[in-house]
């Protein structure tokens, strides 16, 4: 079953950055694309009868696709998870926080066992196909995305029109109803104080930044949302070759900043490090908010190799561990916020320092 | 070069935006490009979609028609007003029922108001029949205009067939 493995395990398909390219500075790469199936009401104005129907359809139409990845997915519907349990799909970016808050059996998820194919149901849309990668894979996410929307088209009428293109309930998505992103980890960019020079230019180009958890969340551990923000005008494949070209070159602009930190600014660096590291090993209490902003300076030590024995991937799978809804699955019971502090400290400690001795600073001393 | 703005300092700051595949360009000086600079790249920080969306359905452009007060979707019941306040549409027919009204706001919001991406392999079997029904169409008057009444009861049923199909 899917939806155990996803709600009892943390690790999932983007966390495995050894899998994705770049993903030194690209934790992942998404597609998001929105349908609507033709004269229904939007999913804003469904009642439960009109609701469960198109429910229906998109179900026929998930059981009939016999091969692709469609086949692979399993449905489950909002009634089905406890709130925890649809939280937890929030901290691993399967869902929205929009969506966890229904608890309607006519929404729901349809989901694959690693979670890089995620179709959620009766959201803002019908349908939001999400494909979810590792380091810098826009392209790959995009193919993904589409071959599911081409299997799903054959057996439902979408919403379309020859000049606004797929019609979405909100106006902002109509057109190619794409929205393609890559999470960026940008601690170099972020300590010279250059982010705000550079993601003030891009809006020109038709893109927008946002934080960890997307529309409306703040910038967080120096993790950077890219996504286009223009959806009508152009073309599916423009969108990704604009959005790939617009994250490489901020790529290239932290990797000089931290080619000019460690150069510049050596001992400053290896003690940020340092300090984050000695804090997240030794911590008894930690709020999440101080957790991700050390594991930022924590990973780009890892990064450039100033820490060795911890994998970029155990530090994707750390963040969201640590976050209040796997908390308190892997403990079983509901915690206050004290109560997950200190156990957060703990998972910190036990992931970091680990049975093998891992987590070596190897700061050369002079 | 000067400030296209004020037109006394020389302009250092230079502007490049595309939209609908027009190019335009803009120089400012560092004076002026800050002050623009204000509304131009605000944008992303502020970008909160309710608010936003509101402010450009709010928008009354010049030479427009202002939005019709109390006409609906056939489909969904919903009203302009309605959208305008939720920001979000109430069916895939509120768009063509609400056309003129969401053409300024899409201009607004996309720079373009006319999808070039994907076709689905469904709706673009209509959007190919749609195309030859309005050549036919066009057929169809060139043939009563010629008074070849035969032809042109040929081709009103090959059109009344199409549009069967089309539903």
């Amino acid at each position: 079953m899917h939806a155990d493995q996803l709600l009892n395990n943390t690790m999932v398909s983007w966390m495995e950055a050894e899998k994705g390219p770049v993903s030194d500075i690209v934790v992942s790469s998404r597609i998001r694309l929105a349908r609507n199936l033709s004269r229904f009401p939007f999913p804003h104005l469904l009642t439960s009868e009109n609701g469960r129907e198109c429910l229906k359809q998109i179900k026929e139409a998930w059981e009939k696709s016999e091969n692709g990845e469609l086949a692979t997915l399993e449905l489950i519907t909002l009634d089905e998870l406890n709130p925890l349990q649809r939280q937890i799909l929030v901290e691993k970016h399967l869902i929205s926080p929009l969506h966890a808050a229904s608890s309607d059996d006519y929404r729901g998820v349809l989901v694959n066992g690693d979670g890089s194919l995620a179709i959620m149901i009766n959201e803002e849309d019908h349908i939001r196909i999400q494909c979810l990668l590792p380091g810098l894979q826009v392209g790959e996410c995009y193919s993904k995305a589409q071959a599911v929307d081409d299997e799903l088209e054959k057996n439902l009428n979408f919403a379309f029109d020859e000049t606004r293109g797929y019609l979405t309930s909100c106006p902002t998505n109509v057109g190619t109803g794409m929205r393609a992103s890559v999470m960026l980890h940008l601690p170099a960019v972020a300590i010279s104080g250059l982010a705000n020079r550079i993601f003030q230019n891009i809006s020109q180009f038709g893109m927008t930044v946002r934080g960890l958890y997307g529309e409306g969340s703040e910038v967080i551990g120096n993790f950077f949302q890219l996504s286009n923000q223009v959806t009508l005008g152009q073309s599916e494949e423009d969108i990704v070759t604009h959005l790939t070209s617009v994250a490489t070159q901020i790529v290239e602009q932290e990797r000089v900043m931290r080619t000019r930190l460690e150069s510049e600014m050596k001992y400053q660096l290896e003690d940020r490090v340092g300090r984050a590291f000695g804090i997240l090993t030794n911590a008894r209490i930690i709020t999440s908010s101080e957790a991700i902003a050390l594991l930022s300076d924590l990973r780009l030590g890892v990064d450039i190799g100033m820490i060795s024995g911890i994998k970029t991937s155990a530090l994707n799978e750390l963040v969201v561990g640590m976050s209040p809804a796997h908390l308190q699955q892997k403990a079983g019971q509901e915690m206050d916020g004290y109560n997950r502090d200190l156990v957060r400290a703990q998972v910190i400690q036990e992931t970091l320092r680990g049975e093998d001795d891992t987590g070596e600073l190897t700061t050369d001393e002079q | 070069m000067y400030c296209d703005e004020c037109k006394k300092q020389p302009a250092s700051v230079h502007l490049t935006q595309m939209f609908n595949g027009q190019t335009t360009e803009s120089h400012y000086c560092q004076e002026c490009a800050a002050k623009k600079g204000a509304v131009i790249f605000n944008m992303d920080t502020t970008f909160s979609i309710p608010n936003i969306l509101a402010s450009f359905f709010g928008q009354n452009v010049q030479g427009l028609p202002a939005p019709t007060v109390g006409r609906t979707c056939d489909n969904c019941g919903m009203s302009f007003n309605d959208i305008r306040q939720s920001g979000k549409l109430g069916c895939s027919e509120c768009y063509s029922a609400f056309d003129e009204e969401l053409e300024p706001s899409l201009r607004g919001m996309h720079g373009n108001s006319q999808h070039i991406g994907k076709v689905p392999a469904r709706g673009g079997e209509k959007v190919i029949l749609k195309k030859k029904i309005e050549t036919m169409k066009a057929r169809l008057q060139q043939a009563v205009a010629e008074e070849d009444y035969e032809k042109a009861a040929q081709i009103r049923d090959a059109i009344k067939d199409m549009e069967k199909t089309l539903g």
